[in-house]
């Protein structure tokens, strides 16, 4: 077998024991949760056997002597040998963990001290009582299936002289009779025949002394029989394998030299074999029509849930894709510009190619951005582990509940997605969730709750972590930003001002680094995570009721919808998803307010007015209202804010390039790209530029210059 | 012409190799990941040989066979099961079932086209 052919098999190992892991947890909470539909149960099932399948093929031992105690245990449940309790699915949940390090470790090449998950193996074996039994009893009933071994050795002295030629080879007579069984199950005599032929010189002679007149002749029945004569360097035991498949479809005799008559000690298994077969064929029918019914059963449900057909490919392909596609996306931009400089009519058959062309460009993009797009269901199931980790080292009671594990995202922002995700939550446990006696004594159920959600708003992804703790200490938060120097003592701070806090550097609100959300980072580093891309992270609290973490994301990073629009010269871009209308801004619906504030009655609300220009930084005062365009944008927190451009140029869409990997991050931009006529325009971060403006954003950057004077 | 196997399995990893090993062997592979595929499979590239898993969602290895042999037209397709040493009940019950032979995983290669040979011409 070629290594790489090996390899790329083993990787495929990994990535589908990752899916048969999720489909594990998912399916023994489901069971703990009181679900007990056998599908579930035989899904459970079949992810751990699959884990040992593979195990087995590549020899990860370990892993392999694992899964199978794991295997058992689900097995009797499965046969309802034992039955689903707390304390059942508590230690299957535990050995379900405990056989996701084993993956980890093996693919990483390291092993677990299997002294570390002998507590789990042992109570996994004290599930079932009779476990130990039940095994050995399986193997008992194996013997029936693989060749018996029986000594010939005695006969073989005895039958020295006729059974060995002169040139050492061995000589066998064979009488084989096939049932009608063996044929029904499409064994074919003329192949076994054949395979005699291939360890041996066989003589073989047909026996059609059964064989009926034509017209008794049933064409199912089996008539013939072969006596064969074999001449050979091998042992009886090559001969018996040849009959492996047909063992109990047939009726074998075999001894040792070329006699007519087998000699009458050496053959106890005639007897039982053909005595086994009678009770074998009468149950036949019976079984036939048991599973029959069984199967009506089994096949009706499929239809609905008919999984389509997949293939995997490696994730570089996908990307050169979207790489090439990228560009040719761009290209399809400069010759559309090149178009309306040559001066092609816009109804000419060849400006509706172009349009076409167009048409089909976006179609392949968005097709290509589609194959990138997964569910977040990966990263959440892995959440359930966290919050039993975190649940179980800190002794307090929780439960998560999750919602819309099937909104799609890039593959990208998932895969970056796990460890903010696991720190909030380890947050939320340790510092949101009492414990469980603090919670009654607040009329609080004693179990905490955390429910994690995803879903599409406004083209991007919202993540929420909402728990049902205490919330945040704000008295707690004021009293060590001022210690640490972040506010002064007498700062007026709003409540969300303080909550924003907790996003500081370094800023933690546990008395001392717990070990668990400690690890020597902050919500800083996670809201650095999330930013790194282009999300943005934001709190909600209420005292004594809990708190939402809410994390608003792309969709994707590599294309967006853009409205090109000019400011003060240059030339940006505003995604689309964020804008709710343009509008000419007239006299009488603008207010001023203070010094350099505007505000402007748009859907007969009153909004900010923001210049774009003004505050990215193109001018040094505000541009007058009157004669530029008003785009009325809504942030992901769902405020709306009315932003002052000086004309819309077109609305397209656009590939992003990363600023920060070609250049720096810059506050209020939040990307690239490169436009029809090869000219670079930055897109605007429409929720930096609105943050900056008002709202709880704003006093993070006022406070920003105390913590450097600090 | 070279003989086409179909082989049911729901591990990627298990059709991977199979695969790798058949194909190196010059067979043509057509791959279902359970026993509905695995008849929509059947009837839609008749096989010479089917090799079939059994623990399988939707419809197992036991109903596949059944379904297989139940049409007049595959009763004499060769089926070879892919079985774990300890499943000796299965494999009597995939016997009855009309199951040719099997290949008790882990398999070797070597015995896996062994046991192909021994069930088809």
């Amino acid at each position: 077998m070629a290594d790489d052919a090996l390899t790329h098999i083993k990787q495929t190992y990994f990535a589908e024991c990752e899916e048969q892991l999720a489909e594990l947890e998912s399916g023994l909470i489901a069971i703990a949760d009181g679900d007990r539909d056998p599908e579930t149960i035989n899904a459970v099932f079949r992810a751990v056997h699959s884990i040992k399948g593979g195990a087995g093929a590549f020899h990860f031992d370990d892993l392999v002597r694992f899964s199978h105690v794991f295997e058992t245990a689900l097995d009797n449940l499965r046969s309802g040998r034992i039955e689903a309790s707390p304390a059942l699915t508590k230690v299957m949940l535990r050995a379900a963990d405990t056989i996701a390090d084993l993956v980890t470790a093996t693919r990483e090449g390291g092993a677990i001290e299997p002294s570390s998950y002998q507590s789990v193996l042992d109570e996994l074996a004290a599930l079932d009582a009779n476990g130990g039994e039940a095994e050995e009893a399986d193997e008992f009933a194996d013997l029936g299936f693989e060749p018996i071994v029986v000594s010939f050795d005695d006969a073989d002295m005895d039958a020295a002289d006729g059974a060995v030629t002169a040139d050492g080879r061995n000589l066998f007579t064979i009488v084989f009779k096939p049932l009608r069984s063996m044929y029904r199950n499409a064994n074919e005599a003329g192949l076994l025949l054949r395979a005699l032929g291939q360890i041996g010189d066989a003589e073989i002679i047909c026996d059609d002394a059964e064989l009926p007149v034509l017209q008794d002749l049933d064409p199912e029945e089996s008539y013939l029989r072969w006596r064969i004569r074999l001449t050979t360097e091998d042992s009886e035991d090559a001969i018996r394998h040849v009959f492996e498949f047909v063992e109990d479809d047939c009726d074998l005799q075999i001894w040792p030299g070329h006699c007519d008559e087998p000699p009458a000690a050496v053959d106890p298994l005639a007897f039982l074999t053909s005595a086994d077969d009678l009770p074998a064929i009468a149950q036949d029918g019976a079984l036939a029509n048991a599973e029959a019914q069984d199967r009506a059963v089994k096949i009706a449900p499929p239809i609905v849930h008919a999984a389509a057909p997949t293939i995997r490919v490696e994730i570089d392909r996908v990307d050169r894709l979207v790489d090439l596609i990228g560009e040719l996306v761009i290209n399809q931009a400069m010759l559309a510009q090149r178009f309306v400089e040559l001066g092609v009519e816009r109804g000419s058959p060849v400006a509706l190619s172009l349009d076409e062309h167009d048409r089909l460009t976006r179609g392949i993009q968005n097709s290509v951005m589609a194959i990138r797009a997964q569910p977040v269901k990966s990263v959440f199931q892995r959440m359930s582990r966290v919050v039993r980790e975190v649940a179980a080292m800190t002794g307090k009671s929780v439960r998560l509940d999750m919602e819309g594990e099937n909104t799609e995202v890039d593959k990208t922002v998932i895969e970056h997605l796990t460890d903010p995700l696991t720190h909030m939550l380890r947050n939320a446990i340790d510092h949101g969730i009492e414990s469980p006696e603090k919670r009654l004594a607040v009329g609080k159920r004693a179990e905490g709750s955390v429910r994690l959600s995803a879903t599409h708003r406004s083209g991007r992804i919202i993540i929420e972590i909402a728990d049902d703790g205490a919330g945040i200490d704000r008295g707690r938060v004021r009293e060590m930003a001022v210690d640490k120097g972040l506010i002064a003592h007498d700062a007026l701070l709003s409540d969300e001002e303080i909550d924003e806090l907790i996003f500081h550097p370094g800023f933690s609100t546990a008395k001392e680094v717990s070990n668990l959300s400690g690890r020597g980072v902050g919500m800083d580093v996670v809201r650095k995570s999330i930013q790194a891309l282009g999300g943005r992270i934001g709190i909600a609290s209420r005292p004594g009721h809990g708190s939402i973490f809410t994390l608003s994301l792309p969709l994707t990073l590599a294309v967006l919808d853009g409205m090109i629009v000019k400011v003060a010269g240059e030339t940006l871009v505003l995604p689309l998803a964020s804008i709710v209308e343009t509008l000419q801004p007239k006299a009488d619906s603008l207010r001023g307010f203070g010094v350099e504030d505007k505000l402007i009655l748009a859907r007969g609300a009153v909004t900010p007015l923001i210049d774009v220009g003004l505050r990215l930084g193109y001018r040094a005062v505000h541009a007058d209202p009157l004669g530029c365009v008003v785009i009325l944008v809504e942030s992901e927190r769902g405020g709306r804010c009315a932003l002052l451009v000086d004309a819309i140029l077109e609305q397209r869409q656009i590939v992003i390039k990363s600023l920060e990997k070609n250049y720096g991050l810059i506050p209020g931009i939040a990307a690239a790209t490169i436009l029809g006529d090869g000219r670079v325009a930055l897109i605007v971060d429409v929720d930096a530029v609105i943050a900056g403006h008002a709202g709880p954003h704003q006093s993070v950057q006022r406070i920003q210059p105390l913590q450097v004077s600090a | 012409m070279s003989m086409t196997i179909l082989t049911v399995d729901d591990s990627r990893t298990m059709r991977e190799m199979l695969r790798m090993v058949l194909s190196d062997a010059g067979f043509r592979v057509v791959e279902a990941d359970d026993g509905i595929n695995g008849l929509e499979k059947l009837r839609a590239e008749p096989p010479d040989v089917i090799i079939t898993d059994i623990n399988m969602p939707r419809l197992d290895g036991f109903g596949f066979i059944d379904e297989v042999r139940r049409d007049a037209q595959h009763r004499a397709v060769p089926i070879l099961v892919l079985t774990t040493e300890s499943d000796a009940e299965k494999k009597a019950r995939a016997r009855r079932a009309g199951a040719t032979g099997w290949i008790v995983k882990p398999f070797h290669p070597g015995k896996l086209l062994e046991a192909i040979r021994r069930v088809a011409a």
